[in-house]
């Protein structure tokens, strides 16, 4: 059995899991601390567990890491680190950042020798003493973490891991994240990812450690895992290494959540809350990717990021009729006090879909002078707005499954144009925890191969081993591990022979022996 | 009418996105280019612009411009490539430039000259070579109307310099020098040959800076007031919207080196019973009303996002966005019988007579 476990900024939600079924759910509030709140999920499941069975693993999603980038706390002083000279100097590391973030982390920022062309050829060679003598600067000013970014590490990451060994070997303590690790082609977004994820490697190791340490003291010795931005699990020693990796992964787990309990893996998901209409798109059960830089707390990266669409639509939402508006103004989480319906004075979209009759809560006595054909209008409209975001997180004009949650869900009708079906799940209120707990491993590789000493189909195999490698070191089983994504664009503007090769393999968990 | 300007940290924001409607969905994302310009002019002020009438007789003016893949222009980010290649110029010529002017308004290009307008202190000229993107060297107004491309050096970030001093045509400038730019690790730059006022004036796509920062500061001011942003695009600039829709199929194939493909967009409001076809490479080059073609290369498509105005460059297309394509004249240069030849229909591989926007 698994534990799937989501930290939220209000509750902590838990699941216990027998494969594809669920056996037990909890919710307890987000404690300040974050650990004990997760522990007292995990004991209270692992109490409830049927005698004759076992837990085999704990995933957890966690919102934690950033919080702590939000709220600039628990941030290591840290310092970037780009190999690239003569090259790429004129818009140093950290150029785009926050002042505010920046000078929390301590604002250190180096430019060495070394990376590559994207065809493989070295700018420049590494150059031992600089790097030494950096290293020593480094821990002279206090800096206990650092990002390496090396130019086309995305094409050869030698240079970023010769540049590795130096600096440890110089500081031994200094903790190293290496961009080729990290991100994708684009060097600002990779190293300002990198360099999120070296400020977050102290917090993320003291969290991890905290987690493990308690989950021992109850006695359950299994694997901890955490869920990722994509969607897939890494374990916890890559999680301490790797936060930045988890930042996005409420979303994700809340979209697979929802479609497992709808029991489709191609799908729309819309999230209809209080304030606001999210929708997203799964594709063979992954979320589709944003394409456009991504904005993390205010630091602009290039991650995998779930491509999630918003709109000012709620239950909450305010109705005006003159002019005629819905929205964006909402009365939020005050809907209970506030609806008409609820005994308060304010119209909101709730009240109109009760005096329309599609749907049933608080008082529809107090309803009853709402014109029928302005209530018609309005829920009309509402069905129209989120018909539109269904249309545009869509793939093709291919008609898909609509999968909808959250406690607005009353606001719409069971007919939209473009959707097979519309799904309404049981247990949409733990989505989050059940994405966790069955999320597989996966492994990704986003590289550009020159073809000039290559064959296209041999740099297709060297990237197809590189991510199923990778999903093997996360910890999945070989034999279940397929490529379920793979994407190849070549490089325009170059009549040379460049390639860009996008692939992710994906897996069942190992077994625990 | 005779004015200066100069260029502010803040104009930058919205020449990036003028830049980007002028690019025809090519020319790569000026935002890197903004950040490089900011951070001068963070340092050594703004630059100064000059009116193409404000040039004098003693005036020469430098042409530059960046070469190679915008895909690798994101993680090999440009230096002062462009500053080396000025220098360049300068010393084979033994003459001085007064004045830098932009090879390419549309796109990446747009802001390339201030680096070196900033590193020397020069002013740039409000004009360019192009009045909107295209993806080869020879595809420049000047060259249409006699200025020889050459004396050319492209530069890289190391110290290395390529000087093309004669050449049969702007083709083979092309040809060499982007052979060249790959050698340097596909992210150049490079200085042309040095004009006069009265070249510049006579040759280049005037008032082409001025335009691009208006179309953005007209898409941000509208965007802030929540007023529609298409309007304000074609108060700025006479054009007109071609159509509105939402993208039903994106087909692209890279070959050689160019984004080839086509975007299929249904049409919306009262284009509701339409589609619209566009050609593209690199640039988007035709487009199709059902099976007629309504606008075509060298005028200018412009994809934008129907709500906020922003340009959507071709690799960035794909089903479901909200799009208004506008079609804006192309400069009079263009339309002439030299200048389709360079940049017309047939340049492209299109066995179809250049229609004049403006008359159909």
């Amino acid at each position: 059995m698994h534990i799937g476990i989501d930290v939220g900024g209000t509750n902590t939600d838990a699941v216990l899991m027998d494969g594809d079924v669920l056996v037990d759910k909890i919710k307890n509030p987000t404690t300040d601390d974050v650990t004990s709140g997760i522990i007292a999920c995990i004991n209270t499941l692992n109490g409830s567990k049927p005698d004759n069975t076992h837990i085999e693993a704990v995933m957890l999603g966690t919102t934690h890491f950033v919080n702590a980038l939000l709220q600039r706390k628990e941030l290591a002083p840290s310092a970037a680190l780009r190999l690239c000279l003569p090259a790429t100097t004129m818009l140093p590391p950290l150029v785009d950042w926050p002042s505010d973030l920046k000078d929390s982390i301590g604002g250190h920022t180096y430019m060495a020798s070394g990376g590559h062309e994207y065809d493989g050829r070295e700018i420049s060679p590494i150059d031992e003493n600089e790097l030494r003598e950096i290293a020593r600067k480094m821990n002279g000013e206090g800096v206990r973490s650092v990002s390496i970014s090396g130019v086309f590490s995305t094409v050869d990451d030698s240079h970023e891991k010769i540049a590795a060994d130096i600096i440890k070997s110089e500081t031994p303590d200094m903790n190293i994240t290496l961009s080729s690790e990290i991100g994708r082609i684009g060097i600002l977004e990779r190293e300002n990812a990198a360099m999120l994820n070296a400020c977050l490697v102290e917090v993320a190791a003291k969290t991890v450690a905290a987690i493990q340490a308690a989950m021992a003291s109850s006695g359950l010795d299994v694997p901890l895992f955490f869920s990722q931005n994509d969607g897939t699990l890494m374990q916890s020693e890559f999680a301490a290494q790797y936060p930045v990796f988890t930042i996005a992964s409420g979303p994700t787990n809340s979209m697979r959540g929802a479609a497992f309990l709808s029991g489709v893996l191609d799908a729309v998901i819309i999230d209809i809350g209080g304030t606001s209409t999210d929708g997203g798109m799964l594709i063979h059960g992954f979320p589709r990717e944003a394409i456009v830089a991504v904005d993390v707390a205010g630091v602009r990266t290039n991650f995998r990021m779930p491509d999630v669409f918003s709109i000012a639509l709620g239950g909450g939402s305010l109705i005006k009729q003159n002019p005629f508006m819905i929205g964006p103004e909402s009365v939020g989480f005050r809907l209970v006090e506030d609806g008409i319906v609820f005994g308060g004075e304010k119209l909101t979209a709730t009240d109109i879909a009760v005096a329309s009759g599609i749907a049933e809560v608080g008082n529809p006595d107090l309803v009853t002078n709402i014109d029928s054909s302005f209530a018609e209008d309005t829920i009309n409209e509402i069905q129209k707005r989120v018909e539109d975001v269904i249309d545009q997180l869509k793939i093709s004009s291919q008609p898909v499954p609509v999968v909808l949650v959250g406690g607005g869900s009353i606001l719409v009708k069971n007919s939209f144009e473009g959707a097979s079906d519309i799904l309404r799940p049981s247990n949409a209120d733990v989505a989050n925890a059940i994405g966790a707990a069955i999320a597989q491993v996966g492994g990704q590789v986003e590289k550009v191969y020159s073809l000039t000493d290559m064959s296209r189909s041999e740099a297709l195999r060297l990237a197809k081993d590189e991510a199923i490698n990778k999903a093997i070191e996360a910890g999945g089983d070989p034999k279940s591990i397929e490529i379920v994504d793979i994407e190849e664009i070549p490089l325009a503007y170059l009549p040379s022979n460049a390639l860009r090769i996008k692939i992710k393999a994906v897996g069942d968990l190992n077994k625990p022996k | 009418m005779i004015y200066m300007w100069n260029v502010s940290e803040d104009d930058l924001e919205s020449i990036a996105i003028g830049a980007g409607i002028l690019g025809t969905g090519g020319g790569g994302n000026p935002y890197i280019g903004m950040l490089r310009a900011k951070q001068l002019i963070r340092k050594n002020g703004p630059v100064q612009v000059l009116s193409p009438e404000e040039l004098d007789e003693n005036d020469l003016i430098v042409c530059v411009g960046g070469i190679g893949a915008p895909t690798v222009g994101i993680e090999k980010v440009r230096d002062k490539q462009s500053y080396y290649a000025l220098k360049a110029i300068e010393d084979f010529t033994g003459k001085k430039a007064t004045a830098i002017i932009s090879n390419e308004i549309g796109g990446s290009n747009s802001v390339e000259p201030l680096i070196p307008a900033s590193l020397a202190g020069l002013p740039v000229v409000d004009a360019d070579g192009m009045g909107r993107a295209f993806p080869e060297v020879q595809m420049k107004t000047f060259f249409v109307y006699g200025i020889p491309p050459y004396p050319m050096a492209v530069c890289d970030e190391k110290g290395n310099t390529a000087l093309i001093t004669e050449a049969l045509d702007g083709k083979w400038v092309e040809r060499m020098a982007r052979a060249v730019t790959i050698q340097m690790g596909a992210v150049a730059c490079y200085a042309l040959a040095p004009m006069s006022a009265h070249q510049i004036q006579t040759t280049a796509v005037l008032n082409t800076l001025s335009l691009a920062k208006n179309l953005g500061h007209a898409v941000r001011v509208a965007r802030t007031a929540n007023e529609d942003p298409i309007q304000a695009l074609l108060k700025v600039h006479a054009g007109k919207v071609l159509f509105q829709g939402k993208i039903i199929d994106v087909d692209r194939q890279t070959t050689a080196g160019f984004a080839r493909g086509q975007v299929v967009i249904e049409g919306m409001n009262k284009y509701e019973s339409d589609k619209l076809t566009i050609e593209f490479q690199n640039e988007n080059l035709i487009a199709r009303l059902n099976s007629e073609i309504i606008c075509i290369v060298p005028d200018l498509i412009c994809i934008v996002d129907t709500e906020r105005g922003e340009p959507i460059t071709t690799e960035l297309l794909r089903y479901g966005f909200r799009v208004t394509v506008l079609g804006f004249p192309a400069p009079e240069l263009w339309k002439t019988p030299e200048g389709l030849a360079t940049a017309g229909p047939a340049a492209f591989g299109y066995d179809v007579e250049y229609e004049d926007l403006q008359l159909m």
